[in-house]
């Protein structure tokens, strides 16, 4: 058992939190922004674990609240509390709310701009390609079968049934909870 | 305080609290709120901000912003902002504090594990919908694959992908 977890938080200071969040919430093309989170977070600063950011995320998914802006105040909260979690949303939201007011008044006078439309569409498909990579990484730390069942399942319901996300996490969770408290069993009573 | 804005944050904040699941969740309540009850913008206006907060950086609730414009100018579209994520970060807050505060329970670990494979599911769900939606292009798919190859097999990072990918959409324009 290591102590990775809240216990010990690397002293971030603010502005390199906002700094961060700065970054990922102007990238964040095309609903790449938990792509871009990872590569930040996990990956580059090693503020969190692999695990503990995948559990975050499913939290942002569920909880009420725009996922992107929920992850912002999951990080923001574990490394510097409340003030944290205020920079980090606030970094995030901060400055895509001036740039879309700005693409909203460029709308409303000029029509589609052409340049700004065809540069758009570029970053977007670089947005996807970041979330395909999160999830090519993602795959490789599977190892065992039921997990990756699990995954499966979710992909398979939300993604291609379309089955609403709330349902379909509310029965697979538990199944895949319930899978870990097992193995946890097995493994401390031999 | 102006009606206008005052309305703003009754059609917004209750949206926010029962936006589980993200954005997309609200979407369709959003549309009749604002244009089948309240009248703020016709049903092609809605189309168009829709369309712009998807293809612009940042969470698409930002919508709320351009709607807040809308109705109220400057000041409407920070008091739609901040009435669509206020509510709910409230919440998201808490639940945070909470999961935190259980940092050192063995439970905690379990649940952990058990989330992993939940979050990877909709991760690969929510790169399937993006892919569908908004008309991809096959230029847009052949830049997505590209940009993949060069994030798996290189140390190229996504920003300076990110602006040749832009450069050449660009210039694509004129040749």
């Amino acid at each position: 058992m290591t102590s990775e977890s809240s216990a010990e938080k690397p002293n971030v200071p603010l502005s390199t939190l906002m700094g961060v969040f700065f970054r990922v919430g102007m990238a964040s093309f095309g609903g790449s922004t938990a792509a871009f989170l990872y590569r930040e977070v996990v990956q580059v600063r090693r503020w969190m674990s692999e695990e503990e950011f995948l559990a975050a995320l499913t939290l942002s998914q569920v909880m009420p609240g725009a996922n992107p802006v929920n992850m912002s105040l999951y990080v923001g909260a574990q490394l510097r509390g409340g003030i944290g979690a205020f920079a980090a949303a606030l970094g995030l939201v901060g400055p895509p709310f001036v740039v879309i007011l700005i693409l909203g008044g460029l709308y409303a006078r000029y029509g589609g701009v052409a340049a700004v439309q065809a540069a758009l569409a570029g970053v977007v498909a670089v947005g996807v390609a970041m979330v395909l990579q999160l999830g090519t990484q993602l795959a490789r730390g599977i190892r065992r079968l039921v997990p990756a069942l699990i995954a499966m399942a979710i992909f398979v319901a939300v993604g291609v049934l379309k089955w609403p996300m709330i349902p379909v996490v509310l029965v697979l969770a538990p199944l895949s909870i319930g899978f870990e408290l097992w193995m946890d069993a097995k493994a401390r009573h031999g | 305080m102006d009606s206008r804005l005052l309305g703003l944050i009754l059609v917004f904040a209750p949206l926010s609290l029962f936006s589980f699941g993200g954005g997309q969740a609200i979407m369709a309540d959003m549309k009749v709120q604002v244009v089948d009850v309240q009248g703020w913008m016709t049903a092609q206006q809605f189309a168009d901000v829709f369309a712009l907060s998807r293809a612009a950086p940042g969470p698409s609730t930002l919508i709320a912003a351009l709607i807040g414009w809308q109705v109220a100018g400057f000041f409407g579209a920070l008091v739609g902002t901040l009435a669509i994520y206020v509510p709910s970060s409230i919440v998201m807050y808490a639940a945070v504090r909470w999961w935190h505060a259980q940092a050192d329970s063995p439970w905690r670990a379990v649940l952990q594990r058990g989330l992993a494979p939940v979050a990877m599911g909709l991760v690969f769900a929510g790169a399937l919908s993006v892919l569908e939606a908004a008309q991809v292009s096959a230029l847009q798919l052949v830049t997505t694959f590209a940009a993949l190859g060069f994030l798996l097999f290189t140390k190229v990072g996504p920003y300076p992908l990110m602006i040749v990918a832009a450069l050449a959409s660009i210039s694509l324009l004129y040749v």
